[in-house]
């Protein structure tokens, strides 16, 4: 296909606006100013340098905080994005810098965390000569973005800008990349008055709401006997909380959520009956199979929480909220789908379902959830053993911070700890990386959620596999003063892998024994505090003095090394089969 | 296994699109990722002055197509997609074959079976003639089959294009997706307009 500029003919010419001359740096910023950034992540390079020099003079409305890797940058974006339901920006050179950014987009799309992503490029005459810092970053980002472009010309960059804003953050969001060559960024040009983009006619994010559908839902709804929620992010990316409550609490069905939707529903609300999925609570795995209604609002049928497909739900109808039509049906068929922005469609829906109860039903949930208390939580919670345990860790944070913290997890072990046993007051309030399982994605993305969310307490829960993945970070930690509290709950193990080794690989441990530097010595490097805790009477002073510290703290906390999560839904096995032990 | 291998057949994709560098390669992507082949691709001018149109054949099942054609519509600039089985359309591959001139001169068999297969002779020069035929693939591969013992020199054959029998054309809808509210009727859910089960009371 011939090239062409983003020029579409719609919008309108109307009153010719003024120009001024800028440069193509000058214009990248002001178009970010104009979207309502006030942070970005970022690390400069050759590529990208006319942009940083133009960002000297932007100070102090654009904050730029100097990350210590780009990977680490767009994992404070996508943290900032997730604590704020902002769009995250992450600043980046041109080749080995933008490759760095590959793993946090691959995130960021399977998470849906609206991000713009600038990469500075070499000049357009070097593209395709091996130039030095040259990589195809629009072909390598193409399957990891929901919409990339490359500008070479200084004028493509405020449409390009505004066009990246609309996209990442209409929809079903999505990270967005705009790659801009070194002379793009360099030319001057006559920059109109810079337009927000509102619409493109080849994308549809907001779907018309067909009535009909919503009318066969709430008749399937009316007529369960035993209906049962499932919701997902989508309630938090469509802002639709109250709305969604409203909706549980009219209708008095019982709700579980998959481990990003956590939150939205507080975890303390009567009809939360838990957590969805391999490491969920017992009762919305085995009910699954029980139900005869299933409502998913907002969530994709990820095969961590649907388990082995042939055999789930198969005895329910199914009702699925979603806006992105290609997930109805993808994976489970639907009976009836709503296909819509849930701020809209769940008020409709709330409209004409009948307000009812369902007490045998719910208790149906909470015998289990007894069950599950005497096999699992309150020895995990409240242990008789000698040696600590993760999950009396979150314990004793929920009672300090009461639930009113932002936790970042990160993957692994403590992060099914972190998910199901945090209280969570509010949405918004635990940011974890989900689909794609990225390890060393909490450290950075603490320090995002922290600008995203400056008047909240940031706890930073982690393994001592992953903070080692991104522990640079504490750098950007170090220079920002940023005050986020770090947990590392150290089992010496890469405990999740060894989980499976032991369970189904016949305890060969095969390179899950990782060593770990002495974490408080480290953090003293960085000139930020820290405590270590070995012993259980220490454990609650430590936490309370971790969380009254002004400024960043570090907290190791050892941890019973062969511990392993329960319950859980074997890889292969139907979510009724769920194990307690 | 075996039932899925059943319901395999050819499936026509015909996606209308922004001319956009780059969305060639998001658009093949959706196919490689699931490991599928693309059996024939063919871009080209639309219609409609500025929109692009992709005929894309595939073999797979109904269901898995579906999901490959939501998942290219859900492309920033991509418009609209559809899905036919080769019932559902006309279609042409283009062929062109070269052959030594001599032979072609000398052979009056061969001068048959041109004309049988609807051949033509774009151009004839001393030591080759290049013959080009326009049909569906078992009769562009039935010539190749008939030239070969007289020495082909060369063949290629076009992607296939497919006209939709049961379409209207792109005009009006297009017309829909430039305002800002659409009717309802391009509201966009055809997929879930066709639904098997749909309940109702």
């Amino acid at each position: 296909m011939s090239p062409q500029t983003l020029a579409q003919p719609a919008a309108s010419p109307a009153a010719a606006p003024t120009t001024t001359p800028l440069t193509g740096a000058v214009a990248t910023l002001q178009a970010l100013v104009a979207e309502g950034v006030d942070t970005i992540f970022g690390y400069p390079g050759g590529a990208i340098i006319p942009i940083y020099d133009a960002l000297y003079d932007f100070q102090p409305e654009l904050n730029h905080v100097l990350v210590r890797h780009e990977q680490g940058g767009i994992h404070a974006a996508q943290g900032y994005a997730r604590s704020s339901g902002r769009v995250g920006v992450a600043l980046a050179t041109s080749g080995p810098g933008a490759t760095n950014l590959v793993t946090g987009l691959a995130d960021a799309m399977i998470d849906s965390t609206p991000l713009v992503c600038i990469t500075g490029q070499v000049f357009a005459h070097l593209l395709g000569t091996d130039a030095f810092q040259e990589t195809d970053i629009i072909n390598i980002t193409t399957p990891v973005t929901k919409w990339n472009y490359q500008v070479t010309r200084a004028e493509e960059i405020p449409e390009a800008l505004a066009k990246a804003f609309y996209i990442a953050r209409s929809g079903r969001p999505g990270p967005v990349l705009v790659d801009i060559t070194k002379n793009a960024q360099m030319q001057t040009f006559d920059a109109p008055a810079y337009e927000r983009c509102t619409h493109i006619r080849s994308y549809r994010p907001a779907p018309v709401v067909r009535k009909e559908y919503i009318e066969q839902a709430a008749a399937l709804i009316n007529s369960a006997k035993r209906p049962f929620i499932l919701w997902g992010q989508g309630v938090v990316l469509g802002k639709a909380e109250q709305e969604f409550k409203e909706f549980v609490e009219k209708s008095g069905i019982p709700a579980a959520w998959t481990i990003l939707g956590v939150g939205a529903l507080a975890t303390g609300h009567p009809l939360n009956v838990g957590m969805l999925g391999m490491h969920g609570n017992y009762g919305p795995n085995v009910l699954t199979n029980e139900c005869d209604v299933l409502i998913a609002i907002g969530m994709r049928f990820d095969d961590r929480v649907t388990g082995r497909l042939d055999k789930y739900a198969k005895q329910a109808q199914v009702v699925h909220l979603d806006i992105d039509p290609t997930e109805i049906d993808k994976n489970v068929k639907t009976t009836v789908p709503v296909w819509g922005d849930c701020k809209e469609t769940l008020p409709l829906l709330t409209a004409l379902v009948e307000r009812k109860a369902h007490p045998e039903w719910l208790a149906r949930f909470n015998d289990y959830t007894a069950q599950e208390v005497d096999a699992v939580i309150r020895e995990e919670l409240f242990p008789t053993s000698e040696e600590l345990t993760m999950g009396e860790v979150m314990q004793q944070l929920n009672e300090i911070t009461g639930g009113e913290a932002v936790i970042v997890s990160d993957v692994g072990q403590h992060q099914m700890v972190a998910c199901r046993y945090a209280l969570q007051n509010q949405s918004r309030s635990h940011v974890t990386s989900g689909g794609l399982g990225t390890m060393g994605f909490a450290l950075p993305a603490a320090i995002g959620a922290k600008f995203g969310a400056p008047h909240r307490p940031v706890v930073a829960i982690i393994g001592d596999g992953g903070v080692q993945m991104t522990i640079q970070e504490l750098g950007t930690i170090m220079q920002t003063g940023v005050d986020v509290k770090i947990i590392i709950l150290n089992n010496q193990f890469l405990g999740m892998v060894r989980q499976w080794q032991e369970l189904f690989h016949q305890r060969r441990y095969s390179f899950v024994d990782i060593q770990s530097p002495d974490f408080v010595t480290v953090a003293a490097g960085y000139r930020i505090a820290g405590q270590r805790v070995d012993d259980r009477a220490e454990l609650r002073p430590a936490l309370e003095k971790m969380l009254a510290h002004p400024g960043s703290f570090l907290l190791e906390v050892m941890v019973t090394k062969e511990n392993n999560i329960f319950p859980m839904v074997p890889q292969g096995c139907s979510v009724a089969e769920i194990r307690l032990r | 296994m075996s039932q899925d291998q059943a319901a395999r057949q050819e499936y026509n994709i015909t996606a209308y699109t922004e001319n956009q560098v780059g969305l060639l390669n998001r658009i093949a992507i959706i196919f490689s990722r699931r490991k599928i082949n693309i059996e024939s691709l063919n871009v080209s001018p639309s219609e409609i002055e500025g929109i692009h149109r992709f005929n894309i054949v595939i073999v797979e099942t109904e269901e898995v197509v579906e999901k490959l054609a939501k998942q290219i519509e859900k492309q920033v600039e991509v418009l609209k997609v559809y899905y036919n089985t080769n019932a559902d359309v006309i279609w042409q591959e283009m062929a062109l074959y070269k052959v030594p001139t001599d032979v072609i001169a000398e052979k009056v068999l061969v001068e048959r079976l041109l004309r049988e297969n609807g051949a033509r002779a774009v151009v004839i020069r001393k030591g080759y003639t290049v013959f080009e035929t326009t049909g569906h693939r078992e009769e562009t591969d039935n010539l190749i089959k008939a030239l070969q013992p007289y020495g082909l020199i060369e063949f290629v054959r076009s992607a296939r294009i497919a006209i939709i029998k049961a379409s209207d054309g792109f005009h009006r809808k297009l017309q829909e997706f430039e305002r800002r509210e659409p009717s309802e009727e391009v509201a966009e859910n055809e997929f879930l307009n066709d639904r098997e089960q749909v309940f109702t009371m």
